[in-house]
């Protein structure tokens, strides 16, 4: 298992939803992902593509308007 | 053992493909959903930007629907394919900068693509015959089941029974008895099927997905491709034109006022890309010069910067101009009265 990041600030929705998509595409099941973003409407959509998809959101926080998601691939990839 | 088929759904988000994707799911099949992002999708992107549009849930309504149905959904990001349709339509416009036809057709074409490449047996989208004057017509329908190469894999279900039959339908994959006759343009039959599934809560976008539909966002595109002398564009082009107001006050630059807090966070994120203005010691908007500026367009440019912060009625404001390589200056300018902003600078 290993960790990950990406950066989707100033990207707008489904930009960040898109990028997340594709990257975890390369990861393994169990793998972690951190996304950070500034479009507020992840906090609605990286969530909703994760339950339909089978990962895990672990972690949802702010940090000086930036939002970390922090997500867990899951056995559906 | 009977083979469970397998159909992938045009999802907008909207509610006619919500239950075109339910009426086969209905049947047995399984069912996935693909979204393609063009770049001009009114999801989204105006929410996230408009601190106005706060009331509304910032949620992507394609997701939302998949969610609902209980179904995977596959975003494509088409920005770059999708721009052969917007610049060069074989079957043109509609009212405004809507490729219309050609762009059901490329959404279908990408569609199938994707349903040989993952074992897939058939299309399904939320299409009624007569709902949209261009793409959604008895004679146009074909042409897009044509020139998609989808042909007889692409099924509308809210009104296949007005259609001849498709593969599906001939193959015994879904029972055509238990597929739809809606017509026209009226959206009570889609209501009471809501109903009848039980969805209450749905998007009801008011002028279509497409900002390609808008009046107002087709001149500015226009506006744009004439101001560059070519028909092109890239993604922060098209995602400007979006948001604030559009000033050209002479043909070689325009600029770019933000409405409000939300729209001008936003602009904030563009000050390295552009020459930008901001009054300096009066609160103020950033605004954005596109273009090319000489001395007395900048000053013009600060002018009407000037009136669009609170100290528009001052005698005079000062205002910072930053050029794209990070040079500040202020410059002291009278703000532009009212009555000097000429209606046609406003795109």
């Amino acid at each position: 298992m290993s960790q990950h990041t990406l950066d989707a600030r100033r990207l707008l929705c489904p930009l960040p939803v898109i990028r997340v998509q594709n990257c975890v595409m390369d990861l393994s099941v169990g793998d972690t992902l951190e996304v950070t973003c500034t479009d507020p409407g992840v906090r609605y959509d990286i969530p909703s593509w994760c339950r339909i998809n089978g990962h895990h959101v672990l972690e949802t926080r702010e940090h000086e308007g930036e939002i970390i998601i922090v997500i867990q691939v899951g056995s559906r990839a | 053992m009977t083979q469970t088929r397998k159909a992938v759904a045009l999802i907008s988000g909207g509610l006619d493909s919500m239950l075109a994707a339910k009426v086969v799911m209905d049947q047995g099949v399984h069912v996935e959903g693909i979204n393609f992002f063009t770049g001009f999708c009114v999801e989204g992107h105006t929410h996230a930007i408009r601190k106005h549009d706060t009331a509304k849930p910032k949620r992507n309504n394609a997701l939302w629907v998949a969610e609902q149905l209980g179904i995977k959904l596959h975003i494509i990001d088409v920005i770059e394919e999708y721009k052969q349709v917007v610049l060069n339509p074989k079957h043109g416009y509609g009212a405004n900068l809507n490729p219309c036809l050609d762009c059901k057709g490329f959404m279908v074409g990408k569609a199938h693509d994707w349903m040989r490449q993952h074992d897939f047996d058939f299309i399904i989208t939320g299409e009624v015959v007569g709902q949209r004057p261009m793409s959604q017509r008895r004679d146009t329908m074909p042409v897009v089941a044509r020139e998609s190469g989808a042909g007889e894999r692409l099924l509308r279900p809210l009104c296949a029974k007005l259609l001849p039959e498709t593969l599906p339908e001939q193959e015994g994959w879904v029972r055509r008895e238990q597929l739809l006759s809606f017509n026209g343009r009226t959206r009570k039959p889609q209501m009471a099927l809501a109903t009848q599934f039980g969805f209450v809560d749905y998007a009801q976008p008011a002028g279509g997905c497409c900002f390609l539909t808008n009046e107002q966002y087709s001149v500015k595109l226009s506006d744009l491709w004439l101001s560059r002398g070519k028909r092109d564009y890239e993604l922060d082009d098209i995602m400007l034109l979006k948001v604030g107001r559009h000033l050209r006050p002479r043909p070689h630059f325009k600029l770019i006022i933000p409405r409000e807090e939300g729209e001008s966070r936003y602009l904030e994120g563009y000050r390295r890309q552009f020459t930008h203005l901001q009054a300096f010691t009066q609160n103020g908007p950033i605004v954005l010069l596109d273009g090319t500026a000489d001395e007395d367009d900048l000053l013009l440019a600060a002018r009407i910067t000037a009136r669009y912060c609170q100290g528009r009625d001052a005698a005079n404001v000062s205002v910072r101009i930053t050029t794209t390589d990070g040079t500040a200056r202020i410059v002291e300018v009278a703000p532009l009265s009212t009555d000097d902003i000429r209606g046609e600078w406003l795109l």
